[in-house]
C-alpha cells in the first residue's frame, strides 16, 4: 500500500475475505431468507406467457415501496399454454409460506433462449424467453403459465433426445441453497425414453411426473415435497 | 457448434443443505441423497440478456429510489465489484438483484415484525447488469444488525442479500455479503453454514479507492460463479 501525505497506510491491513486472493473461488450459498418478495418477484414472473401479474406477493410490503417491475405484454407466443400448479410442503408435511420457484423451459419447438442453443434448424420464438419466478402464496402454492415444451436434445449437435420438461429451482428460508429438480409430464410418451429420468430409482421417479389435473388451459400439478415421505427427487449437478 | 461444457460441481466450501443450528433447515432440507446427473443443454442454456425485459430497468442507487422521495437515512455506501467465474474471466451481462435491511435492520416486509423504526425513504431492493468487464456497482446505506428467532439472543450480522443468474441454469447463485470487523459474522448460524476459510469469501473488503470523497465508504465484492469443467458429456 502507498503511503498519503498524513504518513498513514493508504488502505487498512486486510483481514481474510472476499478480495484475498488465497480464498479466490466459488462464492458460497446463502438463504434467501423470508424476506425476499420486495426484491425477488416480479409482477407477471410466473406468466411466461405474458398477459398477467402474478408471481409477486405484493400484499407483503408497503404499496409505497413497490419498485417491481411488471413484465411487459409480450407477443403471441407460440405452442400450447399451460399452467404449472403445486404446494410446497416441508417434512411434516405442512406447506411452506414463503418459499420462492424458478423454472426454465425450452420453447414448444425445443429450442432454449441463449447463445448455448445455437441451432438454426429450430426456431427461436421472439415472445417467448422460458424463464420465470413466483413466490408462493400463504399457503404455499405456486401457479405458472407457460408453453408445453418442446423435446430437446442432451447436446447441441447430439442425437439423443430428452423428453419434454422444465427445470426447476426451490428456494426459501431454511433453504441454505438452491434445490434443483425437473418436471416431466405424464401425458407424454417419451419420458420411458428420458436419459436423465432414467438415472432417479424407479420408486421415486413419480415424484417428478407431473398429472394433468384439469384443463382450459391443460395444468399439471407438480407438489414439491422438501423432505420425508414423498420427498422429491432432487439433482447434484 | 456453441460452448457444450458441463459446469464445475460444488467446491468445499458451499454449505450443506442440513445445518442443525440454522434450525429451519431440519424440516426442509433433503433426507434423500441427491441424485448426481450430467449437465444437458437444459442445465447448460440460460436467460442470459433478457434482464430488461424479465425483471426491468437498473435501479442502482437505493439512497434515493423510493418513488422520488427524500434521501434514505444511515451511512451511504457503495458495494462494487466483478462478477468472475472460477478461471477469474469476467461474466458480462449478468444480472445481479439485491435486497436488504435499513440502517436500523428493519426490512419493510410486512412479517418483519421487529420494532426497530421504518425508513420512508428507503426500499431496500436494486438490480444492475454487469457490464464487459463484469463490474457492477450499487450506492445504498448500510444495513443494521437485526434479531431473529432461532435461539436465544440471536442476531443476523449486517448483511446484504444477492441474487446471480450467471450465463447458465447450473450458475445460479443467492449469497450474502457480510462487512469486515462485524463481531456478529462468526457466531451466526447461517454465515457458520459455511466452512472457515470459505466463510471469509463472504466478507466485503473497505477499499478507500471506491470510497467517495464526502458522498460514502467504499466496499468491493467480488462473486465467483462455477465455471466451466473439462469435456461435454454424451452418453
Ligand atoms: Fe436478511
Amino acid at each position: 500500500m502507498t503511503d498519503d501525505p498524513i504518513g498513514l497506510p493508504h488502505n487498512p491491513d486486510p483481514r481474510p475475505d472476499n478480495q484475498d486472493p488465497a480464498l479466490f473461488g466459488q462464492t458460497p450459498w446463502q438463504t434467501v431468507g423470508p424476506f425476499f418478495h420486495y426484491g425477488l418477484p416480479w409482477k407477471g414472473g410466473a406468466d411466461l406467457v405474458g398477459g398477467s401479474d402474478i408471481g409477486a406477493r405484493t400484499d407483503l410490503f408497503p404499496e409505497e415501496h413497490d419498485v417491481l417491475h411488471l413484465a411487459p405484454p409480450r407477443g403471441p407466443v407460440r405452442g400450447e399454454t399451460i399452467a404449472l400448479v403445486g404446494t410446497v410442503r416441508d417434512g411434516e408435511g405442512r406447506p411452506v409460506p414463503d418459499a420462492m420457484i424458478e423454472i426454465w423451459g425450452a420453447n414448444a419447438a425445443g429450442r432454449y433462449h441463449g447463445a448455448a442453443d445455437d441451432r438454426a434448424d429450430v426456431a427461436l420464438d421472439p415472445g417467448f424467453i422460458g424463464f420465470g419466478r413466483a413466490a408462493v402464496s400463504a399457503e404455499g402454492t405456486f401457479r405458472f403459465l407457460t408453453v408445453k415444451p418442446g423435446p430437446v436434445p442432451i447436446q447441441v449437435g447430439g442425437n439423443r433426445w430428452q423428453a419434454p420438461h422444465l427445470a426447476v429451482g426451490v428456494f426459501g428460508r431454511g433453504l441454505l441453497k438452491r434445490l434443483v429438480t425437473r418436471v416431466y409430464f405424464a401425458d407424454a410418451d417419451a419420458n420411458d425414453e428420458d436419459p436423465i429420468l432414467a438415472l432417479v430409482p424407479e420408486a421415486r421417479r413419480q415424484t417428478l411426473v407431473a398429472p394433468r389435473v384439469s384443463e382450459d388451459p391443460p395444468t399439471y400439478r407438480f407438489d414439491i415435497v422438501l423432505s420425508g415421505d414423498g420427498e422429491t427427487v432432487f439433482f447434484d449437478l | 457448434m456453441p460452448d457444450a461444457r458441463p459446469y464445475r460441481a460444488e467446491d468445499p466450501g458451499q454449505p450443506p443443505s442440513l445445518f442443525p443450528p440454522y434450525r429451519s433447515t431440519a424440516l426442509r432440507s433433503p433426507r434423500q441423497p441427491l441424485v448426481r446427473v450430467p449437465q444437458t443443454l437444459t442445465e447448460i442454456t440460460g436467460p442470459a440478456g433478457t434482464w430488461e425485459a424479465l425483471m426491468g430497468p437498473a435501479l442502482a442507487d437505493l439512497t434515493c429510489h423510493a418513488r422520488g422521495l427524500g434521501e434514505a437515512i444511515g451511512q451511504r455506501i457503495i458495494v462494487s465489484g466483478r462478477v468472475l467465474d472460477e478461471d477469474a474471466r469476467p461474466v458480462p451481462d449478468t444480472v445481479v438483484e439485491i435486497w436488504q435491511a435499513n440502517a436500523a435492520g428493519r426490512y419493510i416486509h410486512r412479517n418483519d415484525q421487529w420494532n426497530a423504526p421504518l425508513d420512508p425513504n428507503f426500499t431496500g431492493t436494486g438490480r444492475v447488469v454487469t457490464d464487459a468487464q463484469g463490474r457492477y456497482r450499487f450506492t445504498t446505506i448500510r444495513p443494521g444488525a437485526y434479531p431473529w428467532g432461532n435461539h436465544r439472543n440471536a442476531w443476523r450480522p449486517a448483511h446484504i442479500h444477492l441474487s446471480l443468474l450467471g450465463p447458465a441454469f447450473a450458475t445460479r447463485l443467492v449469497t450474502q455479503l457480510y462487512f469486515p470487523d462485524d463481531p456478529l459474522i462468526e457466531i451466526d448460524p447461517i454465515a457458520n453454514a459455511v466452512p472457515l476459510p470459505y466463510r471469509n469469501r463472504l466478507v466485503a473488503r473497505f477499499d478507500i479507492d471506491t470510497t467517495e470523497p464526502n458522498h460514502a465508504l467504499g466496499y468491493v465484492f467480488d462473486i465467483v460463479l462455477r465455471g466451466r469443467d473439462a469435456t461435454p458429456w454424451e452418453p
